[in-house]
């Protein structure tokens, strides 16, 4: 390595007007948005996949598992799943993040913007904020279905929609974590496969489909304890109850443990995916 | 011209890996001027650029565009350069119109301005009716015009076009050229690069020959044409008057090729050695039939500067920088 000391650029963040910030972003948003705007076929497909686990886990599982449930599902497997399956649907559509970025970095795209005037972080968070608003729509459409198939909330309007709240703000903070995978990768295939092979163990081994005290115990720790489970039960709590809880457990209790993570994940991936973009270029 | 040159390069490094994509290149452009890359793949002409419109920092060396870092001053360079890369990054999904407003709003503009600017450039670029229509259905050519176009939505003092014309069709590799000819006569700087020698010798003021990393040679057209020095004279004479010129070319050079009546030997000293030819035959009272004098092409020029094939094809030492993040 000659001369390190004339490499210091990606350091100095070009001091940016924060209304610029504000303004590029939603320049950027924006275009990421119109593109399900105009290809709605695109929504359509980030649509059917939810929807159809919703039905799959509900009709196929929901016999067996009925029984390992927390009373405060109101007997019904789908109140159990509901929150939980928000959680991961939420995560998977935050992948999309990943997968947008490297598509714009494989086309050039991303060296366009590089080389313009503008707020660099734009392009960063323009995507995360439209990559948000699209998984809103994507899981508004879930809630219809579910509650067309008998979802219900067992607590009170109010505290389903501060469930929903949770489950956004970790899709936003993962959001954050796709896009600094993406970059790092570059690939789009790549990164296809590196995001599903981080979030399956995650949503799997967590508290979406099943209650932790099912899993053999060398896999609780984990289980319990892993961001995934936290934004399950705080969604959880917060739709179902304090009796969808574990003893000891409360409502409040979780809701901060999932804030916090949320908060935390945020504060180490994002400056991490943007010190990564500002060095990220096609060739 | 006082004016300060609106590019400066000095002795740029830049490794990928193991891969020496710059080695030392220098690099001087003045305002209003065009100036050609020229290179096969591999040669660093895009590693070059990217350097310059501020995407990679150079491990070693320094470069200012209109007096501003590169690598220190980088937000201020934005300001000043249009990049156009390599494959129209034009998204398909957006129109004419939305694509270039967008560019100029990330320009700084607010939305009327740039959409005021986005008529105003479409319309140049013969994109006003295709204006409102999505780039998807856009040709090959139309999505280069476009990309052009969003370039410059900015006014950009330096457009950085990187292979402009590779991969579309000759019509609409002529409206390029037109483009960017009007876009000189405008007092904008062209820094292109291209792989075909023709382009470089219709647009550039300067061409700059890049091998291996490095800027090999510089001149105009003419000038490394001369410098090959290998200019030939082409004598056609009356059959009577053919030992008589013998006589005069063998004092010339010793390498004189004859066939039928006609002459054709090296002219070391370019115009130089024609003129005294014509004196010299004069002397002699032999009147040429014909007389002419014949440059090497650029692209002997560049084989002899190389040592590579063509100017169209991969290189010998192509090693295609890996699209990768280092470190």
């Amino acid at each position: 390595m000659t001369a390190t000391e004339v490499r210091p650029a990606d350091s100095p963040p070009a001091e940016v007007h924060p209304g610029r910030l504000g303004r590029d972003t939603w320049v950027m948003a924006r275009r990421n948005l119109l593109r399900y705007v105009r290809l709605p076929q695109l929504l359509a497909f980030s649509v059917i996949q939810p929807i159809m686990f919703l039905l799959l886990f509900t009709y196929v599982f929901g016999g067996a598992i009925g029984a390992a449930i927390p009373p405060a599902a109101g007997g019904k497997y789908i109140n159990f799943l509901l929150p939980g399956l928000l959680v991961q649907i939420s995560l998977f559509g935050a992948t999309q993040t990943a997968i947008g970025l490297t598509d714009d970095l494989a086309r050039g795209v991303v060296d366009r913007f590089r080389s313009l005037p503008m707020a660099r972080s734009a392009v960063l968070t323009g995507r995360t904020l439209a990559d948000l608003l699209r998984n809103a729509v994507v899981l508004a459409l879930m809630f219809g279905v579910a509650f067309a198939i008998g979802f219900r909330y067992q607590t009170s309007l109010l505290g389903f929609l501060a469930g929903v709240g949770i489950v956004l703000l970790f899709a936003y903070a993962m959001s954050w974590v796709m896009a600094a995978i993406g970059l790092k990768v570059v690939n789009p295939e790549a990164t296809q496969t590196a995001v599903f092979l981080i979030v399956f163990p995650f949503v799997f081994a967590s508290a979406v489909f099943v209650p932790v005290q099912t899993m053999p115990s060398w896999l609780q720790p984990f289980a319990e304890h892993q961001p995934v489970t936290a934004m399950v039960q705080a969604a959880r709590a917060l739709m179902l109850g304090s009796g969808a809880l574990e003893p000891g457990q409360t409502v409040s209790g979780v809701v901060v443990v999932a804030i916090v993570w949320c908060v935390a994940i945020t504060a180490v991936a994002a400056p991490l995916a943007v010190r990564i973009y500002r060095r990220s270029t096609r060739t | 011209m006082a004016e300060a040159p609106i590019v400066e390069a000095q002795d740029i490094h830049l490794a990928f890996g193991d891969v020496k994509a710059l080695n030392g290149a220098s690099l001087c452009i003045e305002r209003g001027t065009v100036y050609g890359l020229l290179g096969v793949n591999g040669a660093g002409k895009t590693t070059l650029i990217n350097v310059l419109s501020t995407l990679l920092v150079p491990d070693s060396g320094r470069a200012s565009v209109g007096g501003d870092d590169v690598i220190t001053q980088s937000r201020a360079v934005r300001r000043r350069i249009g990049l156009a890369g390599q494959f129209a990054a034009v998204d398909d999904y957006l129109t004419g119109r939305e694509t270039v407003a967008m560019i100029g709003e990330l320009y700084g503009l607010n939305r009327a301005e740039a959409l005021r600017r986005a008529a105003d450039v479409l319309e140049r670029f013969n994109l006003a009716d295709a204006a409102d229509r999505r780039a998807a259905g856009y040709s090959g050519g139309m999505r280069r015009r476009l990309d052009l176009a969003a370039s410059l939505v900015g006014r950009p003092e330096i457009l950085f076009l990187d292979e402009p014309t590779t991969g579309i069709d000759p019509g609409s590799r002529l409206d390029i050229w037109r483009l960017v000819r009007e876009l000189v006569d405008d007092g904008t700087t062209v820094l292109l690069t291209t792989q075909y020698l023709e382009e470089a010798d219709e647009l550039a003021d300067l061409i700059g020959v890049i091998d291996q990393g490095r800027i090999v040679s510089e001149g105009t057209s003419d000038e490394l044409k001369d410098a090959l020095g290998d200019n030939r004279i082409h004598l056609r004479v009356r059959e009577s008057d053919i030992d008589a010129t013998l006589r005069v070319t063998e004092g010339f050079d010793d390498r004189v090729e004859l066939a039928g009546g006609e002459f054709n030997f090296p002219a070391p000293n370019g115009m130089g050695s024609l003129t005294a030819m014509v004196r010299a035959l004069d002397d002699v009272g032999v009147e040429p039939l014909g007389l002419s004098f014949e440059r090497p092409s650029l692209d002997e020029v560049f084989l002899a500067l190389t040592g590579s094939e063509d100017g169209s094809g991969n290189g010998p030492h192509v090693a295609p920088a890996e699209p990768q993040e280092s470190r």
